[in-house]
């Protein structure tokens, strides 16, 4: 019987054959955390140990509340960074560089073969690139810090093969958007998403990013695409170090098995307040927002702005909505004021944030009010997520919160082609 | 062991509602935590939990974010556990790690209404109440271990301590 990629990886890093069902002690390849590392260091400094014991391991990127909002958030930046000197933790990416998600890939932290844990749900992202990635909690990064080790469960995997083009105004955000809303936030819990068939190797790497990424919200431990020549090609001049790809073996066994035909795939959003509460834009066109989102770990890469920008040229901003955009990266940000894209949405009437996660989880910059509509490219429309209790987040394609942001009200960007 | 009040929730509670994000990256003391616990979903449930009462929910309990506080919160509040039809991933390690009992039970969540009296039995697998007594596979040795040395962080400490001194 041959393995999975999830098999294989788990087992290379176990130093035994394993399967589905079995749990394994691995020492992972990196342990990655985020603003949360200043709870993370009060955890670990209660283990007892002082040093932690792999401090190359280790990967701290500033970027859920970028610049410090408050004084309270000043100190715990202040405390992370005074952790990182002292222990010697040679990745670290302050404020200045991006989303986690965005930054681990670009700067070859991301390869095949490999094991990432990350104390951020979306962790599953680098999937993309053929790694085996997860989320952690708080006490287990700390805990790992100090051993160097995690136990893991080898879940089961489901397979989506995917078949057909892309119409004209769908992406892989209105597709991964369809697949949740068909099988619900919990298809794929506690297992691997193997995204698969002759579509997946169209996508580009960032599309690849915004499917791995949204596996989080099957309720999946890991997502992820067999590593191939457009992957490789992605990581020439980024990986930080020599890497081993694996895929699935063709008699490889897999839980269950969807198939997807990309072909008559229509804009997709999931309405309040659930990720699986998914309707075309046809039903729910026409209802007047306030704020428009476009950005995050699951959307603010260079395409996904070159596609807004593309529909917002020569057109402004409705005179009642908010349109924010955060480049993912420092290096999204660069790229796209190089190429005149943020000139174009700037134009349009959109307010360019600095690069992090932004008013996604609620914290900081761009929150809603009582009774407010937003359009977002991110991943969760949780009740209260993004502000107030009574404010309401449609999850949405670039194209789709652009075509709304122009429209002042949810639509269909088909109609900008 | 003393019977605790039932608070029911439905499917896919998240951990936005369990722990909103206009806490999260702050550092509050567990008495804090605990009155912010399932403040967008039943405003009603911090102001009124007891020690030793009993949340029992739908499926998926706790998807979404990784933010442990979603867990430490109710115990923090007392909660003695929680039983679901099913967990988020992440929601269930971190409960364990925290040393939140997580109990999966179909029948229980089928059978327990709003302000039942319960108790459960984690080493024969029971949870008992006049509505019945259901049945449960109890949790994986391993993970017991650490729910019994109070948490991941005690279980460390304790497994660091005993093993033979090396690098750090």
């Amino acid at each position: 019987m041959g393995k999975t990629l999830t098999e294989k990886i788990l087992g290379l890093k176990a130093g035994k054959d394993v399967q589905a069902g079995e749990v394994v002690t691995v020492s992972p390849d990196y342990v990655l955390s985020h603003d949360n590392s200043a709870a993370i260091i009060q955890e670990f400094r209660k283990i007892g140990v002082k040093k932690v014991r792999a401090p190359g391991k280790i990967v701290i990127v500033l970027d859920h509340i970028v610049p410090a909002s408050d004084e309270k958030y000043a100190q715990n930046h202040k405390s992370i960074r005074e952790f990182v000197a002292e222990q010697g933790i040679p990745n670290f990416f302050d404020i200045n560089c991006g989303i986690c998600h965005q930054v681990l890939p670009e700067q070859g932290f991301a390869v095949p073969g490999i094991v990432i844990v990350g104390s951020d749900s979306h962790t599953p992202s680098y999937g993309a690139l053929g790694a085996f990635a997860t989320g952690i909690g708080r006490t287990e990064t700390a805990c790992t810090w100090a051993t160097d080790e995690i136990w893991l469960r080898v879940p089961e995997t489901m397979r989506i093969d995917l078949a057909g083009r892309l119409p004209a105004g769908t992406s892989a955000k209105d597709l991964s958007l369809k697949i949740i809303g068909d099988h619900g936030a919990e298809m794929a819990n506690y297992k691997a998403v193997e995204f698969a068939g002759p579509a997946a190797k169209e996508f580009s790497v960032g599309a690849r990013l915004t499917l791995a990424n949204m596996s989080a919200e099957m309720g999946a431990k890991n997502g992820y695409f067999a590593p191939d020549e457009k992957a490789l090609e992605w990581l020439k001049g980024r990986a930080r170090g020599p890497f081993q790809a694996v895929a699935s073996d063709p008699d490889a066994r897999y839980e269950s098995i969807l198939g997807y035909d990309l072909s008559g795939l229509e804009p997709q959003l999931a309405c309040p307040h659930t990720v699986d509460n998914v309707k075309p834009v046809g039903e729910i066109e026409g209802k007047p927002i306030h704020q428009v989102l476009i950005g995050t770990c699951t959307n603010g890469r260079l395409e996904d702005l070159d596609e807004a920008a593309r529909i917002m040229k020569d057109r402004r901003v409705h005179p009642r909505v908010r349109a924010l955009v955060i480049p993912a990266s420092w290096e999204v940000y660069r790229e796209a004021l190089k190429s005149g894209t943020l000139a174009v949405l700037a134009d349009a009437g959109c307010v360019i944030l600095n690069s992090g996660c932004g008013p996604c989880l609620g914290a900081h910059e761009g929150l809603l009010a009582a009774g407010e509509v937003c359009v977002s490219t991110s991943n969760r429309n949780f009740q209260g997520r993004m502000g107030h209790r009574d404010s309401e987040i449609y999850l949405a394609s670039p194209a789709t919160a652009a075509a709304s942001a122009i429209e002042g009200k949810i639509a269909d960007p088909r109609r900008y082609l | 062991m003393s019977a605790g009040k039932i608070w029911t929730y439905g499917d896919n509670v998240n951990t936005d509602v369990l722990y909103p994000g206009r806490y999260t990256y702050q550092i509050l003391p567990p008495e804090e935590m605990a009155k912010h616990a399932l403040e967008d979903l039943d405003p009603e449930f911090a102001a009124n939990v007891r020690p030793g009462d009993i949340i029992v929910a739908g499926k998926n309990f706790g998807c979404g974010s990784s933010r442990e506080q979603a867990a430490a919160c109710l115990k923090y509040a007392g909660v003695r556990a929680v039983v679901a039809r099913s967990f988020a991933r992440i929601y269930f390690r971190n409960a364990i790690n925290l040393g939140l009992p997580v109990v999966q039970s179909e029948e229980a969540c089928a059978s327990l209404r709003k302000g039942d009296e319960a108790e459960i039995d984690f080493a024969r697998g029971e949870i008992r109440s006049p509505r019945g007594t259901f049945r449960f596979l109890p949790l994986p040795e391993s993970v017991i271990g650490i729910l019994q040395a109070g948490g991941l962080l005690e279980y460390t400490k304790k497994k660091l301590a005993s093993a033979v001194p090396s690098k750090s």
